[in-house]
């Protein structure tokens, strides 16, 4: 039996010809735009020697999670400056960070928007389904199109394929919040943005993060993809690696490409939820605890000045 | 003007909940709104709330009363009824008129005390006047007076998490009372904590109301804690508030088989004080009055012991039978009074209390006030009488020789 053949793929073709051809100016200025974005950004952090970036992270590390994230980030960071790959490793942090950023500006609010109106929820899921289940080569064929061969097309095609995270795990980050805690900002006479900024997200943080961490992490697979399209940094560099049969180059670039992502995902998850080992936070213990023993030093000093304030 | 009243507040939930209320207009019941696919929560509930006074909404899991309390406060939009804060309808507000309402008339506290983790214990208890948008500096100060109340001044510095199961609802509480409004809302409000700490929180909760006079409104599944902190209660099944009235009545004068039930298991000793079971005393006799007039009254009512008792009614103690026959015998023209046989109990003293009073003396307890002044005698029997739940009222009850006769108190009628 022939099915009559419905022609979904042709209109797809047909509806990205229309969109080249007639808002051919719209795409030229938002691939401008992502190219200035990215290279800018990349610049920047080509500014500082190899080695004062080296410290800096370093102690980025230290300051967010603890010093053995520290040390593992410095011998790591050395480790890819030395295989030569610092500058293509910026390219790619760089394209990650602008379609990370630009992907939960869309994100965020999308999800806390599905989370208040399950109409919004109903209709977005499907299409998060479609974004991040659509193989992520297929994404590369009508971005080349819209915007050529570069950075632009790569930017693009990452931040629809990490978007859907960032949309779902916001929306449940805001659902999951315990619902007496958000009847209490009602009930204290809290306008929806208070409550949602006083109490959902700071409650939902954690999961929002999480989320913010998947789209960092698919980001970057994604941007390695895009290598293909001319999107530069390490992407480049896997598929030169893969076309030209280098094993050593394609695994250095795929070792440079592991480390960006353990630092990234290690940062954004202390972020979310704080180890508590960072040193900031050591410092404040400690600055704490002497207090705390000062105060019973006091307390034992002049035990009967000093009435139990917990007496019921 | 009650501080809350409602009138025929019901709430059904489901799609078009309009058509539930109509049913239930027409006679149908629960079951029925359940095929349609609706759930009538509230039914039907009337009932009002004085200023100042607590008052007790009692019922089981799914009886109704969390969804009740939202709608006191607009959580919950009612689907027909109305319901009146300070004699300001509220059903009907936008909106912002009913943000203004939970500003600045109604609080509330929470089963699982509700507070934000993220911050710390003072922050919490401003937290009602940050969303007001009182200034730092006062809402620090007004929080700090709060957790003062509650007994966690110098606490404000901690984090919830540093804080014990009982600690963080008094940090619940001291949100509520540093709002400042008139009225409070409680949710279950002492269900999560354990049983000594229950108790605890509820004499703080007397202690303040008769403090600041606050009115509450107070969601209970546990029937003690009903009794123990209404001045009112209204019992719920199903849906309708099924009888309404003093801790006593509904004790005393159950009025279904359900709250009969339910009440049955209520250890009355605790709930029932000695202000609900005191009574008249039969006679008294003045400070003054010679012995002969004592033992008249004695042997006209035929009790061995009488209290001694001036006009402004401050007990001075009491005499016995023996003493005053003898005083008679030898002439002598002062009663034998013995102060220190009176054992004086306070007016709300619970009765598994008194039990241990009454063992230590044959005479009757006195019920005295703060003030010092007699209000009533509980003789042994009316001790015991009271724990019968066939027992309509110690007042009323069959206490020995007393025959109920009012006139008989004054010691005027024995000097």
């Amino acid at each position: 039996m022939n099915l009559p053949r419905i022609p979904i793929g042709e209109a797809v073709d047909s509806g990205v010809d229309w969109i080249t051809t007639n808002l051919a100016a719209f795409l030229d200025a938002i691939s401008d735009l992502l190219s200035f974005l990215v290279n800018g950004l990349t610049d920047l952090l080509l500014i500082p020697p190899e080695f004062v970036a080296i410290v800096l992270l370093t102690l980025l590390a230290v300051a967010m999670r603890s010093v053995t994230f520290g040390v593992f980030t410095l011998i790591a960071t050395l480790l890819v400056a030395s295989m030569e790959m610092w500058e293509m490793a910026m390219e790619t942090l760089s394209l990650v960070l602008v379609a990370t950023v630009i992907a939960l500006v869309i994100a965020i609010p999308l999800g806390i928007l599905a989370a208040r109106k399950n109409a919004v929820s109903t209709v977005v899921r499907p299409v998060l389904d479609f974004m991040q289940t659509m193989p992520a080569f297929v994404y590369l064929v009508p971005v080349v199109a819209f915007f050529g061969i570069g950075v632009a097309p790569g930017v693009c095609a990452t931040i629809v394929f990490a978007m859907a995270p960032g949309v779902r795990l916001t929306e449940l980050a805001i659902r999951q919040v315990d619902k007496e805690t958000v009847e209490a900002g009602e009930a204290f006479g809290g306008t929806p943005g208070q409550i949602l900024r006083g109490i959902q997200l700071p409650l939902g943080l954690p999961t929002i993060m999480a989320g913010v961490n998947q789209v960092i992490m698919l980001a970057l697979s994604m941007a390695v993809i895009a290598g293909m399209v001319g999107a530069g940094g390490l992407g480049s560099e896997v598929v030169n690696g893969v076309s030209r049969q280098d094993i050593a180059l394609a695994f250095e670039a795929g070792l440079a490409v592991v480390v960006l992502a353990i630092f990234l995902d290690r940062i954004t998850g202390a972020i979310g939820q704080p180890t508590g080992k960072s040193v900031p936070a050591l410092i404040r213990r400690k600055r704490a605890e002497s207090a705390r023993r000062q105060a019973d030093a006091e307390q034992a000093a002049a035990p009967q000045s000093a009435p139990s304030t917990t007496a019921a | 003007m009650p501080a809350i009243e409602a009138s025929g507040l019901t709430k059904v939930f489901g799609r078009r909940p309009q058509r539930g209320v109509r049913m239930l207009r027409e006679g149908a019941d629960r079951e029925q709104l359940q095929r349609e696919g609706l759930t009538a929560a509230v039914i039907d509930a009337t009932f009002e709330v004085k200023p100042g006074e607590i008052s007790v909404v009692m019922g089981l899991s799914g009886s109704g009363k969390s969804t009740l309390i939202r709608m006191v406060n607009g959580l919950l939009e009612p689907t027909a009824g109305s319901l009146t804060i300070d004699g300001q309808e509220v059903t009907n507000l936008s909106d912002a008129g009913l943000r203004d309402v939970r500003r600045n008339k109604v609080s509330m506290v929470f089963q699982h005390f509700a507070l934000l983790p993220h911050r710390t214990v003072g922050e919490n208890a401003a937290y009602a006047l940050e969303l007001r948008g009182v200034s730092r500096a006062e809402r620090e100060q007004r929080a700090q007076e709060a957790l003062g109340m509650v007994g966690l001044g110098g606490w404000g510095d901690s984090l919830p998490s540093q804080l014990s199961g009982g600690m963080r609802q008094r940090v619940g509480l001291a949100r509520a009372l540093a709002a400042g409004t008139d009225i409070m809302l409680m949710d279950e409000a002492f269900s999560a904590l354990d049983p000594l700490i229950r108790k605890e929180m509820q004499d703080q909760l007397l202690e303040l109301q008769s403090e600041l006079g606050k009115t509450i409104l107070f969601i209970t599944h546990d029937l003690n804690e009903a009794m123990r902190l209404g001045d009112h209660v209204a019992m719920m099944r199903d849906g309708r508030i099924v009888q309404s009235g003093t801790a006593e009545q509904i004790l005393n004068e159950p009025a279904t088989d359900y709250v009969a039930q339910f009440v049955a298991d209520v250890d009355r000793t605790k709930v029932l004080t000695a202000r609900t079971v005191m009574e008249r005393p039969v006679a008294v006799v003045g400070p003054d009055s010679g012995p002969r007039a004592a033992h008249k009254l004695m042997r006209e009512h035929q009790v061995s012991s009488l209290l001694v008792v001036s006009r402004d009614r401050t007990v001075h103690g009491l005499v016995w039978e023996d003493d005053v026959a003898d005083a008679v015998r030898q002439g002598s023209e002062a009663l034998p009074i013995k102060s220190d046989d009176v054992i004086r109990v306070a007016p709300d003293t619970a009765l598994a209390e008194l039990f241990h009073h009454a063992a230590a003396s044959r005479a009757p307890l006195a019920v005295v006030n703060q003030a010092g002044r007699l209000e009533g005698i509980i003789p042994r029997v009316t001790l015991l009488s009271a724990l019968s739940p066939h027992q309509s009222n110690g007042n009323h009850g069959d206490a020995g020789a007393d025959s109920g006769d009012d006139t008989r108190f004054a010691p005027a009628g024995a000097l």
